[in-house]
């Protein structure tokens, strides 16, 4: 039986309390308001106080609007009717596609045993060098991208999101500016890969509550789907909103904030999510990937400082390229001794030298007198940023290991790049 | 015995208050019943008629109104044989076994025994019928692997008892009653080979507690040498992330001499865990010739279970390492990472509306972390043989910034400060330990001297650095350019270490002893040199034939060839007394 009241005790914030008896924890209710109906969770209970965090937000809700106990918690179809699909933050269609009630599942299921787990060992290929060769993306991986508002992770991200070798993608917008929401609408359209995708979006515009769904509701689905055997690549833009929202919620529940605002358990609330990923034995896989800005360019912001603890190493996007320093795949090594020979060599030799060029240049910009072994290193920079470096260049790992040894050649002699002799006998460029 | 109840007046996040008829005792389990889950909880404060309990489990669906019965027993582990080798959960649920009935995913209420009660072990008495016991007193032993299991009169027993009856040796389930006592009252008991003990009360049946006074060897360089950790010790290692401190850790559970390790993994990344899982099974330890597993305990809270068995996890943890130390071995905890912990306090305190101190954390923080490192100790039984509880734990302080209350509270108390620096890392010179930050109050196996002259050499070799990045090499003269090359040359073949080669990563106290006599020679010696670019040329050939030494087996003749490589190029350039 469904219960209903319309007395409301309290409003402040997103928060609104009733008086209600039976009321399970985390149970959803439907509000009725003026402005349409929202779902809301609760949060609280307190005797016979019942607090409720209101999706669509507490403006204009009237204390006799009516409040209708659902008796589930927030759940979310699942079914292979839902790719191609765009759901918002509730997880209803934000397109104009019929709604889907069946097979509903509950999100932020229980985590995975550690003993079930296994140690990852499949690469995700991505076509772009700065991943593939140095910091290898692999199956089941968890990596931010951090960067500042403005840097195009999010083009990054349709990138990745076109190419990657995967079964399927799942997008999570998170306080999505409308136009990045089309922008990833068209691109997998265009590229073919919206027939197998699913979108959950929270733009902008919507109200800030409704945001904090949309992890639990992307990886709830992506880990059934992996159940089934597919490897999903969920895609999280952009996680620091999703920080926000808890924020928001935590002040207004008056509990003591830690750092800068942020509740205590702020990085527990991440790690239920990006714990999700996973690789099942014998069946599917989770990878996930998030766009994390870092407010003022700084890392130890709590947002992208906790996130750092939580995930298997970070992509720094920094004026539109993939740095090589501070990135770090902490699984690359899991997979990148399979993958060809020199892979490892060529990922540390021009790593190297491109941080030999860095002093140089510096070194440069001080003006000081450039030795013929620092125009070598000049020029060997401007060459690794432009074929390398820059996010357009889209080549296999092969054609970006074979673009490397040609860099090489390029610029120095055999000896001068440090390589094992027999990589260089094998690798290095034939004179034409 | 009638157990309390009561019913659900509250809940918010993982906390549940709930009024009570009877008594109850404070860190009491409780068992939170919705539908057919029964969710284990703890009583953290008792006010009136109403308790707060923590729930070890996902709240989602409970309700007020539920029903909670209470256990009349405090938190507690099972002690008995068949630990070694186990995966637990904070709570000291066997994952494996977890795994096999349930699959993929922790299943919400599902609660089964530490210890496997089928298996039969192999009994030795060695009290007889009429012996006078008390609590933990030996009873027998059992083999557990190339251990042997003292089976202890219970820790909780109180007052003398005379052993009325006791079987022979032969095999018994840890259940059978293999001994049954009885006190000047005439109250029997049966005992069996296991008992519960609550966690978070520390084991303290010796005579004495000592301090600390043998090594134990990590058989990582800069930390027997110049960073020391001693048997019964206790250190720490904080550090930002990425910085390396679960590879420590890692390299620490494999090579160190201890008789036991038990790793903690308390709200870390499932994945760590997952390596050494499947690692340890198949890695022979040197020592043994036996898997390395069979030295291992771990105690896996990831940082998605949830958040009240992470509190619990670390004391359950001290608890089996106590245990074991009862035995008289010398045991090893690490902790990764205690300031997961300390935020699952933070969680806690904040739910029970308590004023919180220094960036939320609750005013007791500095005397929980103090009364965990109060744990570990080498202690001397009445025996007279002894036992060690060695604790080390890491710190992820937020920001990377060491003045925060977690990181502060825990130098306070701890005998070793492993502190890793970010600059080292990207640096990639691993163990990333800061060399100047970093303090050990221990004994290192080298003689101190010789230590301090070595971290004088670094210390002048850093001042010279920063001299240099002003004035430019133009500017410096080559006496101290020379000492700024002895010192990069003592960070680059002897602190720094390759914890993935199989002969790098692991230096025995006897390799140190004798490297190090070279390293020290370096140091010390003046050599024949006048300019920079010899010098620096000098030293870039006497560091690549010292890495490549330091690749080379000691049992291998390459390893003497090698050596003399080394001597003879310290001759060439040593024969000139006026030297820098």
């Amino acid at each position: 039986m469904q219960k209903v009241y319309n007395k409301i005790l309290s409003v402040t914030g997103n928060v609104i309390t009733v008086r209600a008896e039976g009321i399970a924890y985390e149970e959803l209710a439907e509000i009725t308001t003026s402005r349409g109906k929202s779902l809301a969770q609760v949060i609280k209970l307190d005797r016979d106080i019942v607090s409720l965090q209101v999706f669509a937000g507490s403006q204009g809700i009237s204390t006799n609007d009516e409040v209708r106990f659902l008796g589930n918690p927030m759940r979310v179809t699942f079914s292979d009717d839902m790719i191609g699909r765009i759901f918002n933050g509730s997880g209803l269609p934000r397109d104009k596609g019929p709604s889907l009630m069946e097979n509903l599942i509950e999100i932020a299921g229980p985590s995975v045993n550690p003993a079930k787990r296994i140690i990852p060992r499949n690469m995700i290929r991505t076509n772009i060098p700065m991943i593939d060769v140095f910091n290898s993306l692999v199956v089941s991986q968890k990596l931010p991208i951090f960067s500042v508002s403005g840097e195009p992770y999010n083009e990054l991200l349709a990138r990745i999101a076109l190419q990657a070798e995967v079964d399927m993608i799942i997008l999570g917008g998170i306080g999505l500016k409308y136009d990045q929401y089309m922008y990833f609408k068209n691109t997998l359209e265009e590229g073919g890969a919206l027939s197998h995708s699913i979108f959950f979006i929270h733009t902008a515009s919507d109200p800030i509550v409704e945001g904090l769904m949309v992890p639990d509701l992307c990886l709830a689905v992506a880990e059934k789907f992996a159940l089934k055997g597919k490897n999903v690549l969920v895609l999280l833009t952009d996680m620091t909103n999703f920080a926000d929202a808890l924020k928001e919620i935590a002040i207004t529940m008056e509990q003591v904030p830690s750092n800068r605002g942020y509740p205590g358990d702020l990085y527990s609330q991440l790690a239920a999510r990006y714990e999700k990923a996973v690789d099942f034995d014998d069946a599917g896989s989770v990878t996930i990937l998030a766009a994390t800005t870092m407010p003022g360019d700084d890392v130890t912001h709590p947002v992208p400082d906790n996130t750092g603890y939580i995930t298997e190493g970070q992509f720094y996007l920094r004026n539109g390229r993939i740095e090589p320093f501070g990135s770090l795949s902490r699984l690359k090594q899991q997979v990148n001794d399979k993958t060809r020979d020199d892979h490892r060599a060529i990922m540390d030799g021009l790593i190297q030298l491109y941080a030999q060029y860095n002093e140089t240049e510096e070194k440069r910009a001080m003006g000081f007198r450039m030795s013929e072994w620092d125009k070598k290193l000049l020029k060997y920079g401007k060459l690794f940023e432009a074929n390398m470096m820059d996010l357009s260049v889209n080549i296999s790992l092969e054609d970006a290991l074979d673009k490397g040894w040609e860099i090489l050649a390029e610029c120095f002699t055999p000896e001068e790049t440090r390589m094992k002799t027999d990589l260089i006998k094998k690798f290095w460029p034939k004179e034409k | 015995m009638n157990k309390t109840k009561g019913t659900i007046i509250g809940v918010n996040g993982n906390m549940i208050s709930v009024k009570f008829e009877g008594n109850i005792i404070q860190n009491e389990v409780g068992y939170a019943i919705t539908g057919d889950d029964r969710l284990k909880s703890e009583v953290v404060k008792i006010n009136g008629n109403i308790a707060y309990m923590q729930v070890f489990e996902i709240t989602k669906g409970l309700r007020v109104g539920d029903a909670v019965e209470f256990s009349g027993e405090m938190l507690s582990a099972q002690l008995g044989p068949g630990i070694l080798g186990m995966v637990y959960d904070g709570l000291q649920n066997p994952l494996n076994e977890l795994a096999e009935m349930h699959g993929f995913f922790l299943k919400r209420g599902v609660i089964l025994d530490a210890l496997d009660f089928n298996k039969e072990w192999e009994f030795t008495p060695v009290a007889k019928k009429g012996d006078i016991v008390q609590a933990a007193g030996v009873l027998g032993h059992v083999p557990e692997g190339i251990f042997e299991h003292k089976i202890f009169v219970p820790f909780n027993l109180q007052g003398d008892y005379r052993i009325t009856s006791i079987v022979g040796k032969g095999k018994y389930k840890v259940t059978d009653t293999i001994a049954t006592i009885e006190n000047d009252r005439g109250e029997k008991q049966d005992l069996t080979m296991y008992f519960e003990w609550p966690v978070k009360l520390p084991i303290e049946f010796y005579r004495e507690k000592l301090v600390p006074r043998e090594p134990l060897v990590t058989q990582t360089r800069i930390i027997d040498t110049f960073f020391p950790v001693a048997k019964g010790g206790t250190y720490c290692i904080p550090g930002p992330f990425g910085a390396g401190k679960t590879v420590l850790q890692q390299v620490t559970s494999r090579f160190a001499e201890a008789d036991i390790v038990i790793i903690a993994a308390c709200g870390e990344r499932a994945g760590e865990v997952v390596e050494t899982l499947r690692e340890f099974p198949e890695i022979t330890d040197p020592r043994t010739g036996k898997p390395l597993m069979e030295r291992t305990i771990i105690i896996c809270n990831t940082s998605s279970m949830p958040v009240a068995a992470r509190e619990a996890s670390v004391y359950t943890a001290a608890t089996l390492g106590e245990y074991y130390r009862q035995m008289g071995m010398n045991v090893l905890l690490l902790a990764d990472s205690t300031s997961r912990w300390a935020q699952a306090m933070r969680e806690l305190s904040g739910r029970l509306e308590e004023i919180p101190g220094e960036e939320a954390f609750p005013a007791y923080l500095e005397s929980r972390i103090a009364q965990f490192y109060e744990r570990a100790g080498l202690v001397e039984f009445e025996n007279g043989s002894y036992g060690s509880l060695t604790i080390g734990g890491t710190v992820s302080p937020a920001g990377g910034n060491f003045e925060e209350p977690v990181t502060q509270s825990t130098l306070k108390v701890v005998g070793a400060f492993h502190g890793l620096s970010r600059e080292r890392s990207n640096a990639r010179r691993y163990p990333a330990i800061h060399p100047l930050d970093s303090w050990s109050k221990y004994e290192s196996i080298i003689d101190n001297k010789q230590v301090d002259y070595a971290r004088e050499v670094l210390r002048k070799g850093n001042d010279v650095h920063q001299m240099m990045l002003v004035v430019g090499e133009e500017g410096t003269s080559i006496e101290d350019f020379v000492i700024y090359l002895k010192s990069e040359f003592l960070d680059n073949v002897y602190l720094q270490q390759n914890s993935f080669d199989s002969v790098d990563g692991a230096t025995s106290p006897e390799r140190q002893k004798y490297v190090f006599s070279y390293v020290y020679n370096v140091l010390t010696n003046r050599f024949n040199l006048k300019e920079k670019d010899e010098a620096r040329n000098f030293f870039n050939k006497l560091r690549q034939l010292f890495i490549d030494w330091n690749y080379i087996d000691m049992k291998d003749d390459e390893f003497k060839k090698q050596e003399a490589k080394i001597t003879q190029l310290i001759e060439e350039y040593s024969d000139n007394a006026e030297g820098v």
